[in-house]
């Protein structure tokens, strides 16, 4: 059985890895049009500030560890895919067969339509080699603007900040991560960023960039405030990788579209991880989720799928981020802002920047935040994801101390009496 | 036969020598709040129960882990973390249904426990026994592992 993977990412690889384990005999190949080894976006902050070289973002670490596994790693771009004759066409201008395929071709950073986004100067902070071009620019004393304070544009805050450089953050919406906290927790953020020394401009556009003819780069805010920059980053939004599909026939509507196994619209061919427009556990509609633990999940069951005989039914993955904004580490799992009839049980602490939130269906969690919070978080996970239900009494303790989530956990998994 | 540690939440009587021993074997210093077991306890109920890693099958933080700093220990089982390899993105501890892999602010990175690499220090230390090491099949962890894999249903087998 021939197995082929387009890209190598964390979906790719570890569905590489799950197919070796579940399928020994069949052969499998990883392609990826990217040079460098399989390596991990989500590492790519700790190689800005110097914590990691770059060896440091790779997936895997160990020597000759895909040719131990048997896996073919191609560097090689996929231009076509002939659905019907189960052939890809490469850009290299060879081309491939296949019996089974997975689609795992990430997302790309996008830049805002404004004048001057490709100036030199101006990039995305998505891949090794934007980060590259980042570093070299990023120095000490240098001014650097970041447009989007999304997760993406706030997880490289701190990166930056601590560069030396002085920074300025735009956000066009009223906050900070709008789709990840709400606008007390955010606002939070906000106040802690500015008490670092970053100035943060919320619903603040940005109409356009110039060059002065030196290779200072200006922003323009409007009402004649330019500022002027060495560097500036967009992290305003990111797309999935599908423009190779046209032609092909599969179906793309925001992402590749997948049913509940991870199957495209064409036999034989399945997609996960940012480019896959899977399951969302908490709304159950199909959405893209561009997060790690999802890429990694689909990866796992898409690939399990692709074994002859064995079959998983995706019930939907989490949404879940975890953040740290130079020290202040938030979190948002699920429904955090709520289901309609819901309950609530929020705490707020501005002085200590903490806060959480709970949201419940009946005694179900559903969806929780949490700022200033590094302990057991991960329970809030287990409980909303297992729909454990808290009963009366356990909800009614939740309700008045939010904070309380490990003895939640612990009583409504472990009765009141009886040991581990 | 692999081990593990077996906790009886009813012969526990809060008195915190596993934290203390936990912390001092792995940190260095007697400080509860540096432990990576932890007991919790239920007032009303006069109850503890204390709480650590199962070292599961599933190992949503290995799994989870952007650069392969979570890895089986072959002697023990158990899911270590590569503190040199770990870059504190924290992933893990919001993939980890149980809530056992935590981050230390001060050194940058995750924290959970390792077995102490087959000779468990919260063992030696309880003095009620109400935390053992045996062999695994033994151990009462199936409920836990249960959490887990309800919380694989996010995969549910068809
Ligand atoms: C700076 C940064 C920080 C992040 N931090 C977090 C975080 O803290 N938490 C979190 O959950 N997520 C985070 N993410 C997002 C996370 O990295 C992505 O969700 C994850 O990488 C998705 O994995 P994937 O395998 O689907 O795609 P990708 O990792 O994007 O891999 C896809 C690969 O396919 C290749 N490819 C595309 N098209 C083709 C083609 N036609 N032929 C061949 N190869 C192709 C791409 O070049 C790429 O190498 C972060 C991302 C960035 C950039």
């Amino acid at each position: 059985m021939q197995h082929v993977i387009i890209g190598a990412g964390p979906a790719g690889v570890i569905a590489a890895e799950t197919l070796r384990k579940l399928a020994p005999r069949s052969d499998i190949a990883l392609i990826s049009d990217e040079p460098e080894p399989p390596y991990s976006r989500m590492a790519i902050p700790y190689y800005l500030v110097d914590h990691i070289a770059e060896v440091g973002t790779y997936l895997r670490k160990r020597d000759h560890w895909y040719a131990d596994q048997r896996i073919e790693l191609v560097n090689d771009r996929v231009a076509s895919i002939d659905a019907h004759g189960h052939s890809l066409g490469l850009s290299s201008g060879h081309s491939r067969g296949y019996d089974r395929l997975l689609i795992a071709t990430g997302s790309s950073a996008i830049k805002p339509p404004i004048e001057g986004v490709n100036l030199p100067g101006v990039h995305n902070c998505w891949t090794l080699e934007d980060a590259r071009h980042i570093i070299e620019r990023a120095q000490p004393d240098s001014s650097v603007i970041l447009m989007g304070a999304g997760f993406i544009g706030c997880i490289i805050l701190e990166a930056l900040a601590s560069r030396g450089v002085k920074l300025t953050v735009i956000e066009m919406e009223d906050r900070m991560v709008p789709r990840m906290m709400n606008d007390r927790s955010g606002g939070l953020i906000k106040k802690w960023c500015e008490a670092k020394g970053v100035e943060v401009l919320t619903s603040t556009r940005v109409n356009g960039i110039s060059e002065d003819g030196h290779g200072r780069l200006g922003v323009n805010l409007g009402m004649g405030d330019t500022r002027p920059a060495d560097l500036v980053i967009a992290a305003t939004g990111v797309k999935p990788n599908t423009s190779f599909l046209s032609g092909s026939g599969i179906e793309v509507d925001g992402g590749v579209v997948v049913d509940h196994r991870l199957r495209t619209s064409a036999p034989d061919v399945y997609a996960a991880g940012d480019v896959a427009r899977g399951k969302d556990f908490s709304t159950r509609s199909f959405t893209v989720q561009a997060i790690q633990p999802t890429a990694v999940e689909h990866g796992r069951v898409a690939a399990t799928n692709m074994v002859n005989g064995l079959e998983i039914v995706h019930q939907g993955c989490l949404n879940m981020n975890v953040l740290d904004t130079m020290g202040l580490v938030s979190s948002s799992f699920g429904d955090w802002e709520g289901v309609d009839g819901g309950d609530c049980a929020e705490l707020f602490d501005g002085d200590r920047y903490r806060y959480i939130n709970l949201q419940f269906e009946d005694d179900v969690l559903v969806g929780a935040n949490t700022l200033g919070m590094t302990q057991h978080i991960g329970i809030l996970r287990g409980l909303i994801q297992t729909r454990v239900r808290l009963g009366a009494s356990g909800k009614r303790a939740l309700m008045a101390n939010p904070l309380n989530i490990t003895e939640a956990y612990l009583k409504a998994t472990q009765g009141t009496t009886s040991s581990m | 036969m692999m081990k593990s540690l077996l906790i009886e939440a009813s012969k526990c009587t809060g008195c915190l020598q596993c934290e203390m021993a936990c912390s001092y074997e792995n940190e260095g210093v007697f400080n509860p709040a540096r432990s990576r077991i932890k007991v919790f306890t239920f007032h009303s109920e006069g109850r503890f129960v204390p709480y650590t890693c199962t070292q599961c099958e599933d190992a949503w933080c290995m799994q989870a882990c952007p650069v392969d700093a979570i890895v089986i220990n072959a002697q023990t089982g158990s899911k270590d973390v590569l503190e040199d390899i770990c870059v504190g993105c924290k992933v893990c501890t919001i993939a980890c249904p149980f809530g056992t892999v935590n981050y230390n602010q001060d050194s940058g990175k995750v924290i959970k426990c390792d077995l102490c690499g087959g000779d468990p220090q919260c063992v030696a230390a309880c003095p009620t026994a109400a935390i053992t090491y045996v062999d695994a099949d033994a151990t009462g962890l199936s409920r836990m592992r249960d959490w887990a894999a309800k919380t694989d249903n996010a995969a549910a087998p068809h």
